[in-house]
């Protein structure tokens, strides 16, 4: 039976309003629900992005991560599987890798007492087992396939590696649903990224403060001022958003709406758009047709903490990862493609300036979520108002709408029993 | 080597520090002579040789628009830069085109007055050494650390 889970400290019971359109800011605050959700989310029947699969392209290749708090390794073994196994030794609880990254390991050894791992992780070797001479050691009853490291259900698509502690987690495909894999088919199908760079942001605010601004198509033209500052906003663009069934994974995109640039007031407008400012480099924005569908920005969103990125050209995975109540990083992967021709390349590397901390159109995202804990910090019993675009928690072709916010919001309370 | 292009460099690099720190980010863009890159990069991303940025601009139109983009259009809490450097290494000296590292920590103060260790880091500098001064060609900024703390928007 689940409990609603309330601020300690709070007067009175605040119990989440009736709908999806209230969320009450103790959720943002409080530690019982955080480590609530590490239990019923990040190690609950969820799918965790966990790397890509290019960055172990070799059997040997391993690298750590985290999926929440849990810290987690993820390797590529001789059979040239991928696998990926909680990173605490079995004996004493401490980290068995310390490294983020790296080649050729054949298995990993904690280095507190030497307890052995193959990449598999399982428990193959416990120093100083039989004793010396004859004394001390390990008693007989004591069996090292009874050890190890809790291991992680694997799903791979289109190249991205995801994990899961739950068995009971609905395979990758069924957990996605058509709409979200076929967006992701879309981004990274058929295809082998290559990895531009990699950047952590640190934001002062709850995850799911970021997670809320990814799926909010609401904010975007007025937060976001630097293409309308520059005029860079085309009159003829279309869009709309995609929210699957259980609410968690969305879609935002937009694309050139071709009926409406043979339009002859289409023309004229653009005529009319003259900007007292103008980019000096317009270089800048010199995309090429990368997909053939006229759609220019494509913002894809896994429940709980994955996000998929086309902004033109500029492609990238961001993992979003709790690190306090009030602590957040988030880990950025530009990329770019096998095939990418050297001026292709350019261009994404000039379009990796619009995302980012100093990107121009995602700067204040990783500031607005630290201006929501900030703005809150004495109302733990008040609550935020989602109705724009009405209260549910569907598609729309209007991204006028925070629909996705509140299809979260569903997923969230689902799997927190709220 | 000489002593003077040394002192050129420092000369350079003193101007360019307070520049930014003075907010006086206009004149940003004209510290940068012929081919201009900028870029903003870590530690681990530059060992591994990956190519994107924080921030990257391969023209002074890039270096403008970012500084108009920063008055204009971004959205951000007022802060300014305070740049400690260390002394420059010349790497190597071609000609007139000199080639150096020097190290640099960014303290950031807020609005609130909330000091605090912004960046640590090196640049690499390509100078070309002409009419008396060191003209900044290229400059590389190689964060130490692979965190940023939620917003880079004033330059490096």
């Amino acid at each position: 039976m689940n409990k609603i889970v309330l601020p300690p400290e709070a007067a009175g019971p605040a119990p989440w309003p009736a709908g999806l359109t209230r969320v009450p800011y103790w959720v943002f605050q409080d530690q019982s629900v955080y480590a609530d959700e590490q239990r019923k989310i990040f190690q609950g029947p969820n799918w965790h992005y966990l790397a890509l699969e290019v960055e172990l392209a070799e059997p040997g290749d391993f690298l750590t991560t985290l999926i929440g708090d849990t810290p987690v390794i993820v390797t590529r073994d001789t059979d040239n599987e991928i696998y990926a196994f909680e990173n605490r030794c079995a004996h004493r609880g401490a980290l068995i890798c310390l490294e983020n990254r790296g080649k050729h390991r054949k298995d990993f050894s904690c280095v507190y007492h030497a307890w052995n791992y193959d990449p598999q992780g399982n428990l193959t070797g416990v120093a100083f087992k039989d004793g010396i001479k004859g004394k001390g050691g390990m008693p007989d009853s004591f069996k090292m396939e009874q050890h190890g490291p809790r291991k992680l259900r694997i799903a791979i698509i289109h190249g991205l590696i995801f994990g899961s502690f739950s068995e009971d987690v609905p395979s990758i495909e069924e957990y996605l649903g058509e709409e979200i894999l076929n967006r992701i088919e879309r981004v990274l199908g058929g295809r082998t990224p290559v990895v531009l760079g990699r950047f952590t942001q640190v934001l002062p605010n709850n995850w799911k403060l970021y997670m809320e601004n990814v799926k909010d198509s609401y904010h975007a033209s007025i937060l976001h001022l630097f293409f309308t500052t520059f005029e860079l906003n085309r009159l003829s663009m279309k869009g709309g958003i995609i929210v699957d069934e259980s609410g968690g994974h969305h879609v935002s995109y937009s694309a050139i709406d071709r009926e409406a640039e043979k339009d002859v007031d289409y023309a004229k407008q653009q005529l009319r758009s003259e900007s007292e400012y103008k980019l000096a480099d317009p270089t800048l924005l010199e995309s090429f047709d990368e997909y053939h569908d006229g759609c220019t920005l494509q913002i894809l969103s896994v429940f709980p903490t994955f996000v998929l990125q086309q902004i033109q050209n500029a492609i990238a995975v961001r993992q979003i990862v709790p690190r306090a109540v009030d602590r957040t990083d988030l880990n950025w992967t530009y990329l770019g493609f096998s095939d990418d021709t050297p001026e292709q390349r350019l261009t994404r590397i000039k379009q990796g300036n619009l995302v980012g901390p100093a990107g121009y159109i995602s700067m204040e995202d990783g500031c607005v979520g630290g201006f929501v804990q900030r703005g809150i910090a004495g109302a733990g019993d008040d609550h935020a108002v989602l109705e724009m675009g009405g209260a549910d928690a569907k598609g729309s072709e209007s991204r006028v709408t925070e629909a996705s916010v509140r299809g979260f919001w569903k997923a969230y309370r689902a799997n927190m029993g709220l | 080597m000489t002593s003077s292009v040394l002192q050129y460099i420092i000369e350079a690099q003193a101007k360019y520090a307070r520049c930014i720190d003075d907010d006086r980010l206009e004149e940003w863009p004209s510290l940068f002579h012929g081919p201009c890159l900028y870029r903003i990069t870590t530690a681990s991303n530059y060992r591994d040789g990956l190519e994107a940025g924080i921030v990257f601009a391969n023209s002074r139109g890039m270096l403008t628009d970012r500084v108009s983009a920063l008055r204009e259009a971004n959205i951000y809490e007022r802060q300014t830069y305070r740049h400690i450097l260390g002394q420059p290494s010349i790497l190597s000296e071609d000609g007139a085109k000199v080639r150096s590292e020097t190290s640099f920590l960014v303290a950031r103060i807020l609005q609130d007055g909330d000091t605090s260790i912004y960046a640590t880091g090196r640049y690499f500098d390509v100078y070309e050494i002409a009419d008396r001064s060191a003209q900044l060609q290229e400059r590389t900024v190689v964060c130490d650390s692979s965190r940023i703390d939620t917003l880079l928007a004033l330059p490096l």
